[in-house]
C-alpha cells in the first residue's frame, strides 16, 4: 500500500464534469497495473464523464479516450482537483 | 544477406489495441487468403493469411487486440508467446507490425514500448490518421520515427494509402536491431510499476514533439451520441428496443430462407427416395442424413442474421456501451457486464453464445456464464413450443385480446431466465466463487462498421457451423436413425401375436418397427422414470431423440404418429395426430397439462450435443460438459414433475 496523502481526494468522489490529476493508484496486483498500463497513471489528467444508470460504473476520460470502471476501482485511484 | 531473405520463409505477426483497426488492416493485406483456427488446447482464435511482401508471399499472423503483453489473461500470453517464439507450431515473427490509432496515440504506444523490449523489429503502422486530420490536429510521421527509432507509416486500409510503403518498411527491418529509445535507470519506483511510468513518460515527452492538437475536441461526436445512448433512462429504453428489432428481425428476415431450406431438403428426401432403390441405403441417407442434417442445417440463417448484428453492434462501439449499462445488474448476480452479450446471443442458440464469453478474462467469471447460458431459450425450443401450443393452446385467448400461446411462449422464455439468474448466483457463490470481477472497459468513440469485415465474420462463423453440422450431427443422425430402424420387425416373424394385435389396431407398419427398434425398447425402458411427468414411452422414444437436438422432439413425434417425416411444426396432420393420440392402454397420450410438462423440461434440459461439445472445447475439459448436463437435466425433471404433478392435484388434466 502507497502511503495515503492527507485530505486526499479519490476519482470515486468526483461529481459529474468533475477535472483532476492523478496523484497515486493505490494498491497492488493486476488491477493496479491494468489501471496503469491502461494510462491512469499519476500526473494524467482525468475527468468523470458520466455514471450509468444505477450510479455504477462511471465513464472517465484520460489520455483523450474512454474509460468505464466500477466505483471500487475508482477508489483505487488518488486525485487532486 | 539477399540470399538468406529470399530462402527463409518469413513471418510476421500483427500487434494492436482493440479498436486500432488491426481486423481492417489484416483483411486489406492478406485479401481472402486466410484461415481460422484455435491455438492448440485453448480457445484464442487463430488468425492466419498470406501477404505479399516483395517478391515472396509472408505469413501474416494476426494476434488477438491487446492493451498489454504483461502476460495477465489468456490472449496476452499467447501472443507475448509467438512473438518470443515459444509458440508450437509457429515461427518466431521476423517483424511485428504495431497497428497503433492515430486517435488514441498515446495509449496505444503503449503496447509499441513494450513490443521494444522484446528485441523484435517493430514497424508502425498509423491508422485512423483521416479521422486525426479531420478533426483538425497535425502529426510528424517523421518526427514519431526518430523518436520510436522505428519506421512508422500512415495507412488507410480503404484508400490503400501507405500499403506498399509498409510492405517495403517490413521488408527493410528484418534481421535488423532495434535499440529502445527510452531506459527504466532513472525511475524512483522500480518493478511492473517503474517499467509502466518509464514507457508512460517517453510515450508523454514523444507524443508531445510530434504532434499539434486544435481546440476541436475529438470526443465530440461520440460524446453527443452518448447523451442519448447511455442516458440513464433512455440509454435503457433503447438498448431494450434494440434487441427487440434485432430478434424481430432475426424471426422475420430468416423464416423465408429457412422455409426454402426446408422445402428443398424435403425435395432432396423425395428425390432419393425415388432414385435409389428402396432399402436400407435410401432410408439411411434420405430419413437419417437428410433429415437430421437437414434439420439443423435449416437454422443456418438465423446464425448468420445473428452474427450480422452482433458484429454491426460490436464494430459500431455500441456492445461496449450495453456492457456499461447493465454492469451493476449484472454484478448483483455476480456476472460481469460483458457477459450480457453471450446471454443474449443464446436465445437465437447457446453455441454462439458460449464461444462469444471468450471476451470475459475471468475464468470463474467466463465459465459461470457458459454454465447459464444454455437456459436462454433458444430457436430450436421454438419448434417444440410452437407444435405443443398449436395443438392443445392454439386460438384460446385470455381477456378477450391476450393470446394464451404468446403468454405461454413469454412464460417460457421467462423460466429460462429466472433459472439462469438462479444458476449464476448459486454457482458465483460455491465452486466458482471469486470475487467481483474487476470491470475496466474502454468505450471505444462510434464508429461506421466495416462491412467487408463484418461479412467476413458472418461467412466464417456459417461455415464453422455447417463443418459441425456435417460432422457432429451428421453422426447422431446415423445413430438415432439406426436405432429406430433396428433390428427390423420383419425379421421376427415369431412375434404373431403382437402382429395381429397390430392388424386390429390397424398400426401401420412403421409404428411396429417403432415398437421394435432399440428406440422403443429404450422409450419402454424408460417409460416408469417419465410416467410421473406426464409421458408414455412413445414420447419417452422422442425425448432420447431430443437429447441430440431439441428440434429432434418434432421430426421424432411425426415419425412415431406416422404422418410422414417431412411435416413440420406447423402442419396440420401432426398437430391432429398428437391430439389423437393414443396411450397403450387406449387413454389419450396428451393434455394440456401434458403438454405444459413438456415444454417447462425443454426449457430447463440439456438437450443440446453440440453445445456440451462446445463446452467440453471450451473449458478444455469433460466434467463441466457433465456437470452441466446433469445439473440442467435434473432441474428440468423436477420442474416437469412439480408442473404435472402439481396440475393434477389443482384438478387440471
Amino acid at each position: 500500500m502507497t502511503k495515503r496523502t492527507k485530505n486526499a481526494t479519490i476519482l470515486a468522489d468526483l461529481a459529474v464534469g468533475d477535472e483532476a490529476r492523478v496523484i497515486a493508484v493505490n494498491g497492488e496486483g493486476r488491477v493496479t497495473n491494468r489501471l496503469l498500463e491502461m494510462g491512469v497513471v499519476p500526473g494524467a489528467t482525468v475527468s468523470v464523464v458520466k455514471a450509468a444508470p444505477f450510479g455504477d460504473p462511471i465513464q472517465i476520460r484520460v489520455l483523450g479516450y474512454s474509460l468505464a470502471m466500477r466505483r471500487r476501482e475508482a477508489e483505487m485511484i488518488e486525485v487532486a482537483k | 544477406m539477399e540470399g538468406t531473405l529470399a530462402a527463409k520463409h518469413i513471418t510476421v505477426a500483427l500487434a494492436g489495441n482493440p479498436n486500432a483497426g488491426k481486423t481492417t488492416l489484416f483483411n486489406a493485406l492478406t485479401g481472402l487468403k486466410q484461415k481460422v483456427a484455435n491455438y492448440p488446447g485453448v480457445t484464442v482464435e487463430r488468425k492466419e493469411g498470406s501477404w505479399q511482401l516483395g517478391d515472396s508471399n509472408a505469413t501474416l499472423i494476426d494476434l488477438p487486440g491487446l492493451y498489454s503483453l504483461d502476460a495477465t489473461s489468456l490472449d496476452e500470453q499467447i501472443a507475448s508467446d509467438i512473438i518470443r517464439g515459444q509458440q508450437q507450431g509457429i515461427a518466431k515473427p521476423d517483424v511485428v507490425i504495431a497497428v497503433v490509432d492515430a486517435t488514441n496515440l498515446e495509449r496505444n504506444l503503449y503496447l509499441v514500448t513494450q513490443l521494444f523490449e522484446f528485441g523484435v523489429p517493430v514497424v508502425v503502422a498509423l491508422t485512423m490518421i483521416d479521422v486525426f486530420e479531420k478533426q483538425k490536429h497535425e502529426i510528424d510521421v517523421e518526427m514519431l520515427s526518430a523518436i520510436l527509432k522505428v519506421p512508422v507509416v500512415a495507412v488507410n486500409a480503404k484508400s490503400g494509402r501507405g500499403i506498399d510503403e509498409l510492405a517495403e518498411k517490413a521488408t527493410s527491418v528484418i534481421g535488423t536491431t532495434q535499440q529502445i529509445p527510452y531506459s527504466f535507470e532513472e525511475q524512483e519506483e522500480s518493478g511492473a510499476r517503474g517499467k509502466i511510468f518509464a514507457r508512460y513518460s517517453f510515450i508523454s515527452n514523444a507524443v508531445q514533439e510530434s504532434t499539434w492538437h486544435s481546440d476541436q475536441s475529438s470526443h465530440l461526436v461520440s460524446d453527443k451520441i452518448d447523451r442519448v445512448l447511455t442516458h440513464k433512462f433512455f440509454g435503457l429504453v433503447i438498448l431494450v428496443g434494440i434487441l427487440l428489432v434485432v430478434f424481430q428481425t432475426i424471426f422475420s428476415w430468416a423464416s423465408l430462407p429457412m422455409d426454402l431450406l426446408e422445402s428443398g431438403f424435403g425435395a432432396l428426401q423425395e428425390t432419393v427416395k425415388s432414385a435409389l432403390p428402396e432399402g436400407i441405403l435410401a432410408d439411411l441417407i434420405s430419413d437419417g442424413i437428410i433429415a437430421g442434417v437437414g434439420g439443423v442445417v435449416v437454422f443456418l440463417p438465423q446464425i448468420l442474421l445473428l452474427f450480422l448484428f452482433i458484429s454491426l453492434l460490436e464494430d459500431s462501439g455500441y456492445m461496449a456501451r450495453a456492457a456499461f449499462l447493465l454492469d451493476k445488474l449484472m454484478s448483483r448476480v455476480g456476472l460481469h457486464g460483458k457477459a450480457f452479450l453471450p446471454l443474449i446471443s443464446s436465445f437465437a442458440c447457446a453455441i454462439p453464445g458460449i464461444m462469444a464469453t471468450r471476451t470475459i478474462e475471468n475464468r470463474r467469471d467466463r465459465f459461470a456464464t457458459i454454465m447459464i447460458a444454455p437456459f436462454m431459450s433458444c430457436s430450436a425450443r421454438l419448434p417444440v413450443y410452437t407444435l405443443m401450443i398449436g395443438a392443445f393452446f392454439g386460438g384460446q385467448y385470455v381477456f378477450g385480446f391476450v393470446s394464451v400461446g404468446a403468454l405461454l411462449m413469454l412464460l417460457m422464455y421467462t423460466i429460462g431466465i429466472v433459472f439462469a439468474v438462479g444458476a449464476a448466483f448459486i454457482l458465483k457463490r460455491t465452486i466458482l466463487n471469486a470475487p467481483p470481477p474487476p470491470f475496466l472497459m474502454e468505450l471505444p468513440p462510434y464508429r461506421l462498421p466495416n462491412l467487408r469485415t463484418v461479412f467476413q465474420n458472418m461467412l466464417t462463423r456459417a461455415w464453422q457451423f455447417l463443418k459441425r453440422a456435417g460432422t457432429v450431427i451428421l453422426a447422431i443422425s446415423i445413430i438415432l436413425w439406426a436405432l429406430m430402424y433396428f433390428p427390423r420387425s420383419g425379421q421376427e416373424p415369431v412375434v404373431s401375436s403382437q402382429q395381429t394385435e397390430v392388424a386390429a389396431d390397424q398400426q401401420p407398419a412403421e409404428s411396429v418397427q417403432l415398437r421394435q427398434s432399440y428406440a422403443g425398447k429404450l422409450g419402454h425402458a424408460l417409460e416408469p422414470v417419465i410416467q410421473p411427468l406426464g409421458f408414455d414411452w412413445k414420447i419417452g422414444v422422442a425425448l432420447i431423440a431430443s437429447f441430440a437436438a431439441r428440434e429432434v422432439l418434432v421430426s421424432t413425434l411425426s415419425i412415431i404418429y406416422n404422418v410422414g417425416k417431412d411435416e413440420n411444426e406447423e402442419s396440420e396432420t401432426l398437430i391432429t395426430a398428437v391430439r389423437e393420440a393414443k396411450k397403450d392402454d387406449g387413454t389419450i397420450a396428451w393434455t394440456p397439462l401434458t403438454a405444459l410438462s413438456l415444454m417447462v423440461f425443454f426449457v430447463l434440459a440439456m438437450q443440446c450435443m453440440s453445445t456440451l461439445a462446445v463446452v467440453r472445447r471450451e473449458t478444455n475439459s469433460w466434467s463441466w460438459p457433465i456437470f452441466m448436463f446433469v445439473y440442467m437435466t435434473v432441474l428440468a425433471y423436477v420442474a416437469s414433475l412439480i408442473t404435472y404433478q402439481g396440475g393434477k392435484a389443482l384438478g387440471f388434466e
